[in-house]
């Protein structure tokens, strides 16, 4: 099943600790919040997504089951 | 004491009106007058007189008038299914700065308001009715107090409605951030899902409606999707009430056929799109437009979306030619970025660097890599926060950066223009009355 990665903005803190477990996917825009490639996730890269989200302090990050197409509102 | 859906009276159907105005026609005295020139709101007892309204508002095509611009029948029938006895919360809290079309709809025709909010509670199961209105607007309260206190018995269980003064914030009349304050809280956005429809005041599914939209549902209650369809284009059904300001001999408040032309729509407000700069649709959440460009389109969302813009809440502003869009687009980005709720670090970060940009290259200040930052900033914030103000202000300075490239170009070489100083077109809060809490 097909994965992406979300973001909770109000719980964001900017720690940054996503984007070094995950550099493929996020980068910090310039005030240190992730910037996520909103695809979904390679498989070779689901370990570290599902890493980065386990490590996020804030339990900001997410995986969400990406909507089969047709199905967004 | 028994709770059950909120009812009125049944009558004959009447015809409906002929042409404008359909919402802002002269005032009633009172509630007999108001029934008398509209005729009686039907009543929904069955189940599928229930299920009936909620199919003829989707079939009239009408879409939410607040600025989201989401099929009304939709939403009817995602809270109507969602069981759990609703709740209605009907939104006058406008928040925008230029936007005037709520408050003057509540003020002229309170009654047409509370019947859509009636008859919409009625169709979804719901007991209880919230009217919001900004805290500032003391008349749009004090009328719609006036009118429900003389509507009697249908209004009269002491949990029917409320009236809630909300913070005068930009934010304050999203459907979260409104949300979240009947529930106690701050009127701050909170992350979605769960949206209003699906879990909202108190936990239950929470139709927030527009007032405007209300009012279009109640005339559709009365006369039918096919009547409300016989006014406007397809696209663009009925009427369309819009803020008319800035460059125009009249600013104000007008109710327009759906799909008027700008030329029309500025015709009206006693100016023209001839001896302008630009005109802005849709408010701050809105677009920049170029005046040649706008000579095409017209007030009808799905026109102005394959151009690039939105109908948003009806806000249309004319900038003469000799202001300057940058001074303009920097004074509102610096009000949006004010009016973050500061929770998402893009919003919050974001919008100040861009309105610091845009101040920068208003005032000669820029450095040579001011407009990249902007654009690269712009590339960034985009869909990153709980609610829309974000997105909002990337589209509002995204259509600046198009309407105003030439000017952009001077100001980026450090040559102020000399109209960057003149006082602003576009309405801003007073700083000296506005309000700063959410609570």
């Amino acid at each position: 099943m097909s994965q992406k990665l979300v973001v909770d903005w109000i719980k964001c803190d900017a720690h940054g600790i996503c984007a070094e477990l995950l550099p493929e996917w996020i980068r910090l825009d310039d005030w240190g919040y992730p910037v996520i490639d909103e695809r979904e996730i390679p498989a070779a890269l689901m370990a570290h997504a599902r890493r980065a989200v386990t490590a996020c302090p804030t339990l900001a990050l997410r995986l969400d089951k990406v909507r089969a197409a047709g199905g967004k509102r | 004491m028994s709770r059950r859906p909120l009812r009125h009276t049944p009558a004959p159907r009447i015809a409906g009106p002929v042409g404008l105005p359909r919402l802002l026609a002269a005032p009633c005295r009172d509630h007999a007058e108001h029934l008398a020139r509209y005729g009686p709101l039907p009543a929904l007892h069955s189940r599928a007189e229930r299920a009936g309204l909620i199919a003829e508002v989707e079939a009239s095509g009408l879409r939410g008038r607040g600025g989201g611009a989401f099929p009304t029948g939709r939403k009817l029938r995602a809270v109507a299914d969602g069981g759990r006895s609703p709740v209605v919360v009907a939104n006058c809290a406008e928040g925008e700065p230029a936007s005037h079309k709520d408050s003057v709809l509540v003020r002229r025709a309170p009654h047409l308001v509370i019947d859509g909010a009636v008859v919409a509670a009625s169709a979804v199961g719901a007991e209880t009715i919230h009217f919001v209105v900004d805290r500032a607007d003391g008349q749009a309260r004090a009328a719609l107090a006036h009118a429900i206190a003389e509507r009697g018995a249908e209004m009269a269980r002491p949990d029917a409605w409320r009236i809630v003064e909300v913070p005068s914030r930009y934010v304050a009349g999203e459907e979260s951030a409104l949300v979240n304050f009947l529930n106690g809280n701050e009127a701050r956005p909170v992350t979605v899902p769960p949206r209003p429809y699906e879990r909202g005041v108190r936990g239950k599914p929470t139709l927030v409606q527009n007032v405007e939209t209300l009012a279009d549902v109640a005339l559709i209650a009365r006369y039918g999707a096919a009547w409300f369809g016989a006014m406007g284009t397809k696209d663009q059904p009925g009427s369309v009430l819009a803020t008319v300001v800035g460059a125009v001999g009249r600013p104000g408040v007008y109710e327009f056929e759906g799909g008027a032309t700008f030329t029309d729509v500025l015709a009206a407000a006693g100016g023209s799109l001839a001896d302008l700069g630009a005109i802005l649709v849709g408010g701050y959440f809105g677009t920049w437009l170029d005046p040649a460009d706008a000579a095409k389109l017209s007030l009808a969302q799905g026109v102005l979306q394959r151009a690039g813009a939105t109908l948003g809440c009806g806000v249309v502003a004319a900038l003469p030619s000799e202001c300057c869009g940058v001074a303009e687009t920097a004074r509102v980005a610096r009000y949006l970025a004010s009016e973050s709720a500061g929770q998402c670090g893009p919003c919050v970060h974001g919008l100040d660097a861009v309105a610091g940009a845009l101040e920068a290259l208003t005032a000669g200040h820029a450095t040579a890599g001011t407009l990249a930052d902007l654009d690269r900033w712009l590339g960034d914030i985009e869909g990153r926060g709980a609610c829309h103000l974000p997105d909002a202000a990337v589209g509002f300075v995204r259509s600046a950066r198009r309407v105003f490239a030439a000017d952009f170009q001077q100001h980026e070489q450090r040559r102020v223009c000399a109209h960057a100083r003149r006082p602003g077109v576009l309405p801003l809060p007073d700083p000296a009355t506005r309000e700063w809490s959410f609570r």
